[in-house]
């Protein structure tokens, strides 16, 4: 039998049909046949009323609808910053005042004693505040941030998250999933790099990778909740101080997220092409959370943990400032000539060097960066006390080293945008075995941070607000 | 291999109403019949049934150049062999995960003689999405509603005729975890293979522009491969830019299928017990 017809025939028919069918063919197929499926198993299942259900669907109908969907979800993720900068607020200064009185005595204590200067310096002013910033600054919003995080976790709220921002990602030309991992990386961006293992299509699972750390993590997190409540909020009084400040950290969350559909639509038409693949999302009934466990995962396995890693670092960190401000370099010392370096480029993108310098030095983990910074600032060896108030950061930063609003803004936005930490970076290089991608994860983001805080920096003072 | 008899079921089966016919091959599928698909979403207690019909002993692996488990076990039932492939657990053929893609590609590529949807009778809707998925690529189909013991503690009735009518093929109440109705899933499997019990899915036509499209794209795949079991699907796909259907178009991969299903089927009578029918 001979077959006039070739294979290559089928093929070029099929791809000049497809060119004649309307774009959304493919979602009107899947509609008509998931609507077919939920009318088929309405006929077939009786219910005998079961209010436990009914009450799930009401509540997902109200979570998970377009109009009242987003809403909802921001007003959420609001009233769980606002707790947080509310709550850490008081916590914040508390420990702060205790950590640094310890300090004072265990100084006192080696001067009695005799130790050489250098020694006492080195560990109280370089690895002990250190430390103590970490903790201060650190511990409260953690353990106010993540057992409300983890009880929306539990509560079952992430994947209807997930359901809210498909079309966005879609649109984007990435994965749904990509939510999941993005909500993921609000906790830690290594663990969002790790958790897109969920994402099949590797093109698609690259974009998740890629502009995962476009949302602050909880290292991030206290320099943006601090920033904004000294700078930003610092004007109002109260109640609505605390409100401005939690509505600003929602609005710089929401530019990172805007710069993730952005990053993820750019990339997925230059070095990642192709079309975003379609899956299903099963939505879990909703839990009662289990108090126990939320403390558990969130005190022990998160804050703990985090912690931890940011005490490891900020303890040699520490001592390395220590050493750069009490190496003399003429009549100053080695960290204001690096920073005298840096300041010109760091001026440019409405920063300074001291901060590029924090940068540097807090590769390791972010969560370092403003303990760093402030003691450069205070130049350690110099200044005893440590600046334990708001008040008194506020005067340090404005009075003493010539911040502006346009520096906390900018910081702010260098700090969402900004390479990801160390450990991501290796994450990211396990994860993709590429050199090239867990480079490029680099580039794109130090890339963006510089671009943006250069813009803003420009047109600010171009207008003449700076 | 001889088929030699295994020792009879544990104790276990013999609440199982299958015990008489049902009888479990395990590892010994050298020499079979008949291939069974298990399809059906994560959680429905596909394996279950697997582990019901074949026993504990499997034999499993990875489907080639996948990281993706491959479990396969035998049954004899009525004294016909069968072949049960356990496919990956799915919620649609319709993405390019390697799951989906293995699931799909023995459905349409291994040709089993039936594939048996496994779906969960507490969350149907859900479900009956991917059932809708095989029966648009195959038309011998059982849909088997499984977990019936827990959809009665939550006050639901599942209607199985409604189902069977409006899906076109046979669905089967059944409880995998204590054997309920799994007899005659099997007999009906039994059925639907023999051609007894006709079936004719019902499919998603979607817009008339597309169903045009469709039509005239399939009518060139069978005159391309006439005999072909699938052209409708196939069109569907190739119109979705399907790259692993195109990849089987342009190597061949579909006229050996064709080759294959018209070979003089294999003899053996047909003797398919309808006792416990229900």
């Amino acid at each position: 039998m001979t077959t006039s017809i070739q294979p290559n025939d089928v093929l070029a028919k099929a791809e000049a049909l497809r060119n004649n069918l309307s774009t959304g063919f493919r979602d009107e197929i899947v509609k008509s046949m998931y609507s077919e499926a939920e009318s088929i198993a309405h006929r077939a299942v009786k219910t005998a009323s079961d209010k436990k259900y009914d009450f799930d669907q009401k509540i997902d109908r109200l979570v998970t609808s377009p109009i009242t969907g987003l809403p909802i979800m921001l007003l959420l993720l609001a009233a769980l910053i606002w707790l947080t900068v509310e709550g850490a607020n008081v916590a914040s200064d508390a420990i702060a005042t205790v950590l640094f009185t310890l300090g004072d005595w265990g100084r006192t204590l080696f001067e009695y004693i005799h130790a050489p200067w250098w020694i006492t310096g080195f560990v109280w002013d370089g690895i002990y505040r250190g430390l103590a910033w970490v903790i201060s600054v650190m511990l409260p919003p953690m353990a106010i941030f993540f057992p409300a995080f983890t009880f929306l976790e539990d509560l079952g709220y992430l994947p209807r998250v997930a359901f809210n921002l498909d079309w966005m990602f879609k649109k984007a030309g990435a994965h749904g999933k990509q939510s999941l991992t993005m909500a993921m990386g609000f906790g830690c961006n290594a663990a969002g790099v790790v958790a897109t293992r969920v994402i099949d299509s590797p093109r698609e699972r690259l974009i998740a990778i890629l502009t995962n750390n476009f949302v602050p993590c909880n290292g991030r997190f206290p320099t943006l909740i601090m920033l904004a409540t000294v700078f930003v909020a610092a004007g109002f009084g109260g109640f609505t101080s605390s409100i401005i400040a939690a509505a600003t950290v929602v609005g710089v969350v929401l530019i990172g997220v805007g710069f993730t559909f952005v990053m993820s639509w750019i990339l997925s038409r230059t070095v990642l092409k192709g079309e975003a693949s379609a899956f299903t999302l099963e939505l879990p009934p909703y839990r009662r959370p289990n108090v126990s466990r939320i403390l558990y995962t969130s005190l022990i396995d998160r804050t703990i943990f985090v912690l931890w890693r940011a005490m490891q670092t900020a303890a040699p960190a520490g001592a390395i400032i220590w050493i750069l401000a009490n190496v003399p370099v003429g009549t100053s010392n080695l960290a204001a000539v690096i920073a005298g370096w840096l300041n010109p480029f760091g001026v440019l993108l409405g920063l300074d060097g001291v901060i590029l310098l924090s940068y540097i030095i807090a590769i390791p983990a972010n969560e370092i960066v403003v303990p760093t910074m402030m003691m450069m600032y205070m130049g350690a060896g110099m200044m005893v006390d440590g600046p334990s108030t708001n008040e008194a950061i506020r005067s340090l930063l404005i009075g003493g080293h010539g911040w502006t609003m346009l520096t906390a803004i900018n910081l702010m936005l260098f700090a969402l945008l900004h390479n990801p930490c160390g450990t991501t970076i290796i994450t990211i290089y396990k994860e993709t075995k590429s050199l090239k991608w867990a480079t490029l994860s680099v580039v794109i983001t130090l890339g963006t941070a510089f671009l943006v805080t250069f813009l803003t920096a420009t047109i600010a003072r171009l207008l003449g607000w700076a | 291999m001889t088929n030699t008899k295994i020792d009879l079921p544990t104790e276990h089966c013999e609440t199982c109403p299958a015990f008489y016919q049902l009888e479990q091959m395990g590892i010994k599928v050298g020499d079979f019949d008949r291939v069974i698909a298990l399809a059906g979403n994560p959680n429905t207690g596909k394996s279950t049934l697997f582990n019901t019909l074949t026993g504990l002993k499997q034999h499993t692996g990875n489907w080639p150049g996948k990281t993706v488990t491959r479990a396969e076990g035998g049954y004899q039932f009525n004294n016909v062999k069968y072949k049960l492939v356990d496919l990956p657990g799915t919620y649609s053929l319709l993405s390019a995960s390697q799951d989906e893609e293995v699931a799909r590609d023995f459905i349409l590529f291994g040709q089993p003689d039936c594939t048996i949807v496994v779906t969960d009778a507490t969350a149907l809707e859900r479900n009956l999405n991917l059932a809708m998925q095989v029966m648009e690529i195959t038309d011998h189909v059982v849909v088997a509603v499984n977990l019936m013991d827990e959809a009665r503690r939550k006050g639901l009735e599942v209607d199985a005729r409604s189902l069977s009518r409006d899906l076109g093929v046979p669905a089967i109440p059944i409880t995998a975890r204590s054997g309920e109705g799994v007899h005659t899933l099997l007999a009906t499997v039994a059925e639907v293979i023999e051609g007894k019990v006709a079936t004719k899915p019902i499919r998603v036509n979607g817009t008339p522009e597309f169903q045009k499209a469709v039509h005239e794209l399939s009518a060139m795949i069978e005159q391309m491969s006439p005999g072909i079991p699938n052209a409708r699907w196939l069109a569907i796909r190739l119109l979705d830019g399907d790259a692993r259907v195109q990849q089987a178009i342009t190597s061949g991969e579909l006229n050996e299928i064709v080759a294959r299903q018209q070979r003089a089927d294999v003899q053996f009578s047909g003797k398919m017990s309808v006792e416990g029918r229900q």
